[in-house]
C-alpha cells in the first residue's frame, strides 16, 4: 500500500510496523521524490541511494519494532558529520571531506530505526539566512523558485516542505532553522541550548550552535527531538537532564497558556502581509484559551548587533582549524605559512571570510572590550529580559521573518541587509532558549509566512504542545507546494 | 568606536586571521566592515555600568565525567583525510616551516 508523499513519520513507521508496506518501499519512494524534485529545488548536496536501501533491507530482514523511527527517511544539512557520506558544510575548503566519525544525533537516528538518505545544502559553515553562501549553489523555494527557501539550513527545509523526507534535521545559531522552516511552510525547532548533543556539528559559533528538526508536523518534531536530545559524554555542554518526551507535547488546546506579545519590537520593518498573518495567529490562539499580554524585552533591539559580534568572534576562533594539514583541500605553497593563507583564501568564500575578519577585528587588542566584551554584556541584559518576561507570560509570540521569502541572490551584495533576516530569530539563541517556527499563512502571492514562539529553557514540551494545538486549529501546515 | 577601516586595518587583520585577500577584496572588506562596525556601534548606547558578560549559557559549570581511559580515533583513521600524510609513520605532512 503506498503511503501519501504526505505521511508523517508516525504514520510510515506505523504503517512499516503493520507491514502494510515496507522499508524498502519507504526509502525507495523518498529516493524517487528526492529524484524528481531536486533537479529544479536542489535541496541536496549528497544522496546515499544505495545505503540507504541497504540499510532498509537490512531493517525488513530484522524487524525489530522498537525503534521509534523505524524505517522513517531522515536528511541532514551537511554540516552534520556522517561517516558514510562527505561532509563539505557547503565550503569548498571541506570538498572531499569525509568525517572519520558520525555526530552523535547520527548514531541516536540510526538507533531509533531512521534511515539516512542524505545530506542537505547550507550557506557556507551555516553562514547565511538564504542559502545564497552555499559554495556549491543554492536551494531553490518550493512555493516559488525564484526566492530563497530562506538559510541557513534551507535544503533541510526544502527537502521536508518538498515531500522528499518526513523530518530532517538542521543547525540554528541565530535561526538558520526557524527562518527557512518559515520561508518553507514547515515546522522547525530550535532545542534549548544544551538539550542536543553538538558532537559532530561543524562549530560555527559555540556558545549559540543547536541542531534541531524540522518537519511538517509538530508531533513529528517532538519524536525527532526526542531521539536525538540527551547528555553525551563527548559534549560538555549538552546537559545532564533526562531525554526529552514527545508525549509530553501533544495538546489541542491553549488554555491557561499567557502568550506575551512585545510590541515595541514590531513597530517597523515588519512588512504588511506578515503583521497581517501575526495577527490573525495572536486570534486563533487567543481563541483556543490563550491569554494574549504584551510584554517587555527591552533590549531586544539589540540583539542583531550582538549576535554578529558574538557570533563572528567564536566563528574566527573556530575556523582557524581549517589550515590544509589535518583534513579538507590543500593548496600547496613551499612555506607552511603561505601554505595555511594559500588554502584559506581558496577555500573560504566571500560572506565566511568577511565574518572571520570582523570576528578577529573585535577580538583583537584594543577593541576586544568596546565590542566583545560590550556585546557579552548586553547579552545578559538580553538574556534577564527573557527572565523577567517569564514571570509573567508563559510564551512569547513574534513572527519568525519581518518579511516573506526574499528573491534569490538579492541581498548578497549587502550583507547588512541580509543580516536583518535574523531580526527576529537571533535573541533566543543569545539567552538559550527553545523557540519554534510553525506555519502561520500565506501572503496573496502565496508566499509562506511563519510565527515564531519562543519559550522558557527546557520547555520545548509546552511549545511544541501549543505548535500542535495551532497547527490543528488553521489548516496551514497541511498546505503543500505544488512542486 | 572606529568606524572608518584603513587598507592597513584590513591587511593586519587578514594577516591574523591567515587570509591573504586581492586589492579588491582588500577595498571592499574595508568599506562593508566599517558599514557593519558603524551599525553595531548601536550596543553602545547600552547601559552595562556593573552587568556581568555572558560567554556561555547553561549550568555554572559544564557536564563532568570520569577521567576514564577508553579507545579514540585510531591513527590511520586519524589521518585518512590528510590532504598529506606519511601513513607508516603516522604523521600528517607539510611543508617546511620557514
Amino acid at each position: 500500500m503506498p503511503l501519501a508523499p504526505d505521511a508523517s513519520a508516525v504514520e510510515i513507521r506505523d504503517a512499516i510496523l503493520r507491514r502494510e508496506v515496507s522499508a524498502v518501499e519507504v526509502c525507495r519512494a523518498a529516493l524517487d521524490r528526492i529524484g524528481a524534485g531536486d533537479g529544479p529545488l536542489h535541496a541536496f548536496l549528497h544522496v546515499d541511494a544505495e545505503g540507504a536501501l541497504a540499510r532498509a533491507a537490512r531493517l525488513d530482514a530484522e524487524r525489530r519494532p522498537d525503534g521509534p523511527l523505524h524505517g522513517v527517511p531522515v536528511a541532514l544539512k551537511d554540516n552534520i558529520s556522517t561517516r558514510a557520506m562527505p561532509t563539505t558544510a557547503g565550503s569548498r575548503i571541506l570538498d572531499g571531506y569525509r568525517p572519520a566519525y558520525d555526530a552523535t544525533v547520527v548514531v541516536r537516528l540510526e538507533q531509533a530505526g531512521a534511515i539516512v538518505v542524505g545530506k542537505t545544502v547550507c550557506d557556507e559553515f551555516a553562514m547565511g539566512s538564504s542559502t545564497d553562501y552555499s559554495a556549491y549553489g543554492p536551494s531553490r523555494n518550493p512555493w516559488a523558485l525564484d526566492r530563497t527557501p530562506g538559510g541557513s539550513s534551507g535544503g533541510s527545509a526544502v527537502a521536508v516542505a518538498a515531500g522528499m523526507v518526513p523530518i530532517a534535521f538542521g543547525s540554528d545559531t541565530g535561526g538558520s532553522i526557524r527562518q527557512p522552516a518559515s520561508f518553507c511552510g514547515v515546522t522547525g525547532l530550535k532545542p534549548t541550548y544544551g538539550r542536543v548533543s553538538r558532537y559532530g556539528l561543524v562549530a560555527f559559533a559555540s556558545s549559540l550552535d543547536q541542531i534541531g528538526p524540522f518537519a511538517r508536523r509538530s508531533a513529528d518534531a517532538a519524536l525527532a527531538l526526542a531521539v536525538v536530545s540527551g547528555a553525551d559524554p563527548r559534549d560538555a555542554t549538552a546537559a545532564p537532564r533526562p531525554p526529552f518526551h514527545a508525549g509530553d507535547a501533544l495538546r489541542d488546546d491553549a488554555r491557561g497558556v499567557r502568550v506575551g506579545v512585545p510590541h515595541d519590537l514590531l513597530e517597523s520593518g515588519v512588512d504588511p502581509e506578515v503583521r497581517a498573518a501575526f495577527d490573525a495567529a495572536l486570534e486563533t490562539l487567543a481563541g483556543l484559551g490563550a491569554r494574549i499580554e504584551p510584554v517587555a524585552l527591552p533590549h531586544s533591539g539589540y540583539a542583531v548587533p550582538v549576535y554578529y559580534l558574538v557570533a563572528t568572534a567564536e566563528a574566527s576562533s573556530n575556523l582557524a582549524r581549517y589550515d590544509g594539514v589535518r583534513y579538507g583541500a590543500r593548496v600547496p605553497a613551499p612555506v607552511l605559512g603561505d601554505m595555511y593563507d594559500a588554502t584559506r583564501r581558496a577555500g573560504f568564500g566571500a560572506e565566511v571570510k568577511r565574518r572571520i575578519m570582523l570576528g578577529t577585528y573585535v577580538l583583537s587588542a584594543g577593541y576586544y572590550d568596546a565590542y566583545y566584551l560590550k556585546a557579552q554584556q548586553v547579552r545578559t541584559l538580553i538574556r534577564t529580559d527573557f527572565e523577567r518576561a517569564f514571570e509573567t507570560v508563559d510564551v512569547i509570540a513574534l513572527p519568525t521573518s519581518p518579511t516573506p521569502p526574499f528573491g534569490l541572490g538579492e541581498r548578497v551584495d549587502d550583507p547588512l541587509s541580509m543580516y536583518l533576516a535574523d531580526t527576529f530569530t537571533v535573541a533566543a539563541p543569545l539567552a538559550g532558549l527553545p523557540a519554534v517556527s510553525v506555519p502561520a499563512g500565506f501572503t496573496r502571492a502565496r508566499l509562506p509566512i511563519g510565527l515564531q514562539l519562543t519559550g522558557r529553557a527546557w520547555d520545548e514540551a509546552g511549545l511544541l504542545g501549543l505548535a500542535q494545538a495551532f497547527e490543528r486549529a488553521t489548516s496551514w501546515a497541511g498546505e503543500r507546494p505544488a512542486i | 568606536m572606529a568606524t572608518k577601516l584603513s587598507r592597513d586595518d584590513v591587511l593586519r587583520v587578514a594577516a591574523l586571521a591567515h587570509l591573504t585577500l586581492t586589492d579588491a577584496e582588500v577595498e571592499t572588506f574595508a568599506r562593508q566592515l566599517a558599514g557593519i562596525l558603524e551599525w553595531v556601534a548601536a550596543i553602545e548606547q547600552a547601559d552595562t555600568a556593573g552587568v556581568e558578560p555572558t560567554a556561555r549559557i547553561g549550568a555554572d559549570r559544564p557536564a563532568w565525567r570520569d577521567d576514564e581511559p577508553a579507545p579514540s580515533l585510531a591513527r590511520d583513521e586519524a589521518l585518512a583525510g590528510a590532504p598529506e600524510a606519511d601513513r607508516q609513520a603516522g604523521l600528517f605532512r607539510v611543508p617546511a616551516v620557514l
